[in-house]
């Protein structure tokens, strides 16, 4: 779904998802490592820490639309 | 280990005044057996009902099935951790009443269970069309939690699978298989040679959350790093299912008990093959648990001295990327791999039917794309609610015609395209 | 009764000449040309060919659409129950025109159509996932196979039996997967199949690995603080109630939904209905997959531009890559219609 928006739009689409071999496999361009399947953008037990985690991944996909690539990439940091 | 399956046919089931077998039929006393469940104030609403092969019958929506066993000789009882302790199972006697299963029946709380059809093409699809099913139907009580419903209801088939195995003791036996095999790599050597292929069974458990779990001498296989395992134990009921999603692929406990892959390497162990043992590994929900698991997994198989390893997949989606990983990291350790698993390739069959893939995966055995469709029959008689095949995967409120034909995917029938390997059922290219 | 088959060939083959023939528009003649002669003896009593249509292979690949109506018209009148095209072996224009016309065939006029070609005719490529055709070596030196396999597979699709898998029927799959039952069950195929694979035999894997389509990266966004970013997500994340009944797996539809108005995503207003994951965290706060809350605020500090007013969800699990790329494509459209720079989707 990710590629094919990113292909119809013409615009990055950066995917955020836990299981990144099957985002390599599919063929999205930016991705991101989210934190768990049920709560890829969430830290659940700490609400400070829950938002910051999410912010923390929010700000990682600007940096990452931002950011030239010429193939699939995993934006660790 | 050696353990004997004492096999007694079950070839009817009826209501009677005592739980016990007579002459081929299974009585169940009613009363008795509901007042197992008295104390139990997760239910609000309790019953049970029969359904037989052959019958215009259809269950839904079905949580669980369980095959009535208990052990005749032998250290432990079945279904450890539940009914048993922690002792290891797996030597002596059990008892099997073959031909009879509990069927779990409960409302959808946001998950799906599936259906059972007691005759019709839906028999096709799993084994529970020719058993005798005792159903038990529960209501949960008001503001229970759903994760208090599910372990109330996983625990209630248990006890009432074991219950009536127990009531049937002295069953008359029709057949008797011994599973008898060295416990030790060094003593399966001695019993095959060493010219046969050393097989490894690598079975994949769901462990990913509510709904998602299985357990293994009663915990929790979320918590758990890889580990070994006899064949006979899993025979004793071992392994427990709490998995309730995707009818077609959840691994009933029935399904554990007689798990076909751990049956069959028995069967040629000594053979044309040496059965070292069993690796119960996990699906996380987290990539590092995925590797964890599978570094691990790969490690057991080298102590073992594995040459060849058969995988099994629970689920479809994320636990795709499981045995990929599996399959490629032990290929990379000079292990030959096969995986059986199923595919997602949507009702026109035209769709990619994996989430994840690994040119390593060059051995696979489909059980069934579980999206194409099938046109069941209406029923006379339905165990449960019909309206349940609205939240069922596979299926939606349209699935159901005013005379109760339902048109839905066979992801909607109870382990259709289960991926231990029980069915006949497999997919081609046309 | 004897069913009827019309018989497509090129201006090759219906001896009318070669490359200078090669852009003859379509003509009908009753007789028996070509092949012909060798489909009469192949399909016995079962059927018969009851006209020919011709057609030069730079004609039809000049002017595809007059072709095939006209190619359609022509072989309608001959009131047909089948037609068969070619074969083809590894001409390439001929190949296109068998396959385009077959196609159109089945289409139009609910007949069945054969054809046959090389594994590397282009045809294969452009139509070989919507018709029949079976395998052939790449020159006429192959004629009397192809059409014993043509006859034999078009005999099998009139007949109205439920067909078997294309391993066994004899063609080229067409990249559908179906349901059958083996002799064996899955647990005993593992087995064995493990045991040729250990053994160095010959072994046959019952799903190839596929090889999934990349695309070379968007350009990035140049001045993220003026930039309209969107957020979607295949979790499953919806307004409360499913208004638009996405399904809980399997989804058959994407919804659009207006978070212009909302800072932050609760159990009053959003909830999740993926069946694929445990919910528990995401019904406490839907934020945590679908990252509104978070977004917000950094629209607000200036981190971006705008926050595009649409959400576009849909359930991930057990979808089909098919439903998916097309949704990717329908939110594709969508997006760049809004001017839409950038997007972040989130999985489970």
């Amino acid at each position: 779904m990710v590629r094919e928006i990113e292909k119809t739009a013409g615009i990055p689409v950066v995917h955020i998802a836990t299981i990144v071999p099957i985002m390599l496999t599919v063929g999205s361009n930016r991705i991101i490592p989210g934190i768990a399947i049920p709560h890829p953008l969430g830290k659940p037990g700490n609400d400070e820490e829950d938002h910051a985690a999410r912010r923390k991944l929010c700000e990682r996909a600007l940096k990452a639309i931002t950011t030239k690539i010429d193939k699939q990439t995993v934006f660790k940091e | 280990m050696k353990l004997e399956l004492r096999q007694a046919f079950v070839r009817d089931v009826q209501w009677g005044e005592k739980t016990q077998m007579k002459e081929g039929v299974l009585f169940i006393d009613k009363a008795d057996a509901l007042s197992l469940l008295a104390e139990e104030k997760r239910f609000t609403h309790l019953d049970m009902d029969l359904a037989r092969p052959g019958e215009s019958v259809r269950i839904i929506p079905v949580k669980d099935v369980i095959e009535p066993r208990c052990k005749l000789e032998g250290k432990g009882e079945c279904f450890p951790g539940f009914i048993g302790g922690s002792e290891t199972v797996g030597n002596g006697a059990t008892l099997v009443l073959k031909g009879a299963a509990v069927v779990t029946v409960g409302p959808i709380v946001s998950i799906q269970e599936g259906l059972v059809d007691m005759s019709g093409p839906g028999t096709e699809y799993n084994p529970y069309g020719a058993t005798c099913n005792v159903c038990l139907l529960v209501q949960p009580a008001a503001g229970i939690e759903k994760k208090e419903y599910e372990t109330a209801l996983r625990e209630a088939g248990i006890r009432l699978a074991w219950y009536i195995a127990d009531k049937c003791r002295d069953a008359a036996i029709d057949r008797s298989d011994v599973y008898e095999m060295a416990d030790s790599v060094e003593g399966k050597a001695a019993e095959c040679g060493s010219n046969l292929p050393r097989f490894v069974y690598v079975c994949q458990a769901i462990s990913q959350g509510l709904l998602h779990d299985t357990f293994l001498y009663g915990v929790d296989v979320k918590q758990i790093l890889p580990t070994l395992v006899q064949p006979q134990e899993i025979m004793d009921g071992a392994m427990i299912s709490a998995n309730c999603v995707s009818a077609c692929d959840k691994q009933n406990t029935f399904h554990h008990q007689n798990n076909p892959v751990v049956m069959e390497l028995c069967a040629r162990h000594g053979k044309d093959l040496n059965f070292l043992g069993v690796i119960v590994t996990t699906e996380m929900m987290t990539l590092v648990g995925k590797i964890r698991s599978s570094e691990y997994t790969v490690k057991l198989a080298q102590m073992l001295g594995a040459q060849v390893a058969i995988i099994t997949e629970e689920g479809c989606g994320n636990p795709d990327t499981d045995i990929c990983m599996n399959a490629k990291n032990l290929e990379l350790a000079g292990i030959k791999t096969v995986v059986i698993g199923n595919e997602v390739a949507g009702q026109n069959g035209a769709s990619q039917g994996l989430a994840d893939v690994t040119p390593e995966m060059n051995a696979y055995v489909s059980c069934g794309n579980i999206n194409e469709l099938v046109e069941l029959p209406p029923m006379k008689k339905i165990i449960g609610d019909i309206r349940a095949i609205a939240n069922v995967s596979g299926g939606d409120e349209k699935s159901i015609g005013s005379d109760g034909t339902i048109v839905c995917e066979i992801q909607s029938i109870i382990g259709s395209t289960n991926e231990l390997g029980c069915s006949k059922i497999g997919c081609e290219w046309i | 009764m004897k069913k009827r088959v019309v018989l497509y060939i090129n201006q090759f083959f219906a001896g009318m000449g070669g490359e200078e023939s090669a852009h003859i528009p379509p003509e009908s003649k009753n007789t028996i040309l070509g092949p012909g002669a060798a489909f009469t003896q192949a399909f016995g009593d079962e059927a018969e060919i009851v006209g020919t249509v011709i057609c030069g292979d730079s004609y039809y690949g000049e002017h595809i659409e007059q072709a095939r109506e006209e190619c359609l018209k022509r072989i309608r009148a001959f009131e047909p129950d089948c037609l068969v095209a070619g074969p083809a072996f590894n001409a390439g224009r001929y190949g296109v025109a068998c396959g385009d016309i077959c196609t159109a065939a089945q289409r139009e006029l609910n007949i069945t159509a054969v054809t046959g070609w090389y594994s590397e005719n282009p045809g294969r490529e452009l139509y070989g996932a919507n018709v029949f055709a079976v395998p052939t070596v790449d020159s006429a030196r192959g004629m009397k196979d192809a059409v014993a396999k043509m006859s034999r597979l078009a005999l099998r699709l009139m007949s109205g039996e439920p067909m078997g898998p294309a391993r066994e029927e004899g063609y080229f799959h067409r990249g559908i997967r179906k349901n059958f039952f083996h002799e064996k069950t899955g647990a005993q195929r593992a087995i064995d199949l493990a045991l040729q694979k250990f053994h160095g035999e010959a072994f046959q894997t019952e799903l190839e690995m596929p090889v999934f389509k990349k695309i070379p990266p968007a350009a990035p966004v140049k001045d993220i603080k003026s930039a309209k970013i969107a957020i979607c997500s295949s979790g499953g994340i919806v307004p409360k109630g499913n208004p638009d009944h996405i399904r809980v797996s399997s989804a058959m539809n994407w919804g659009k939904y207006d978070i212009s108005k909302l800072d932050d995503l609760t159990p009053e207003n959003y909830e999740s209905i993926h069946g694929g994951y445990d919910r528990t965290w995401a019904l406490e706060d839907p934020d945590r997959v679908l990252p509104l809350d978070e977004m917000r605020k950094l629209e607000r500090e200036g981190a971006f531009g705008k926050l595009y007013e649409y959400a576009c969800t849909t359930t991930g699990t057990a979808t089909s890559v098919a439903n998916a790329e097309s949704f990717g494509r329908e939110i594709g459209e969508l997006l760049k219609k809004d001017g839409v720079d950038a997007a972040i989707l989130t999985s489970t």
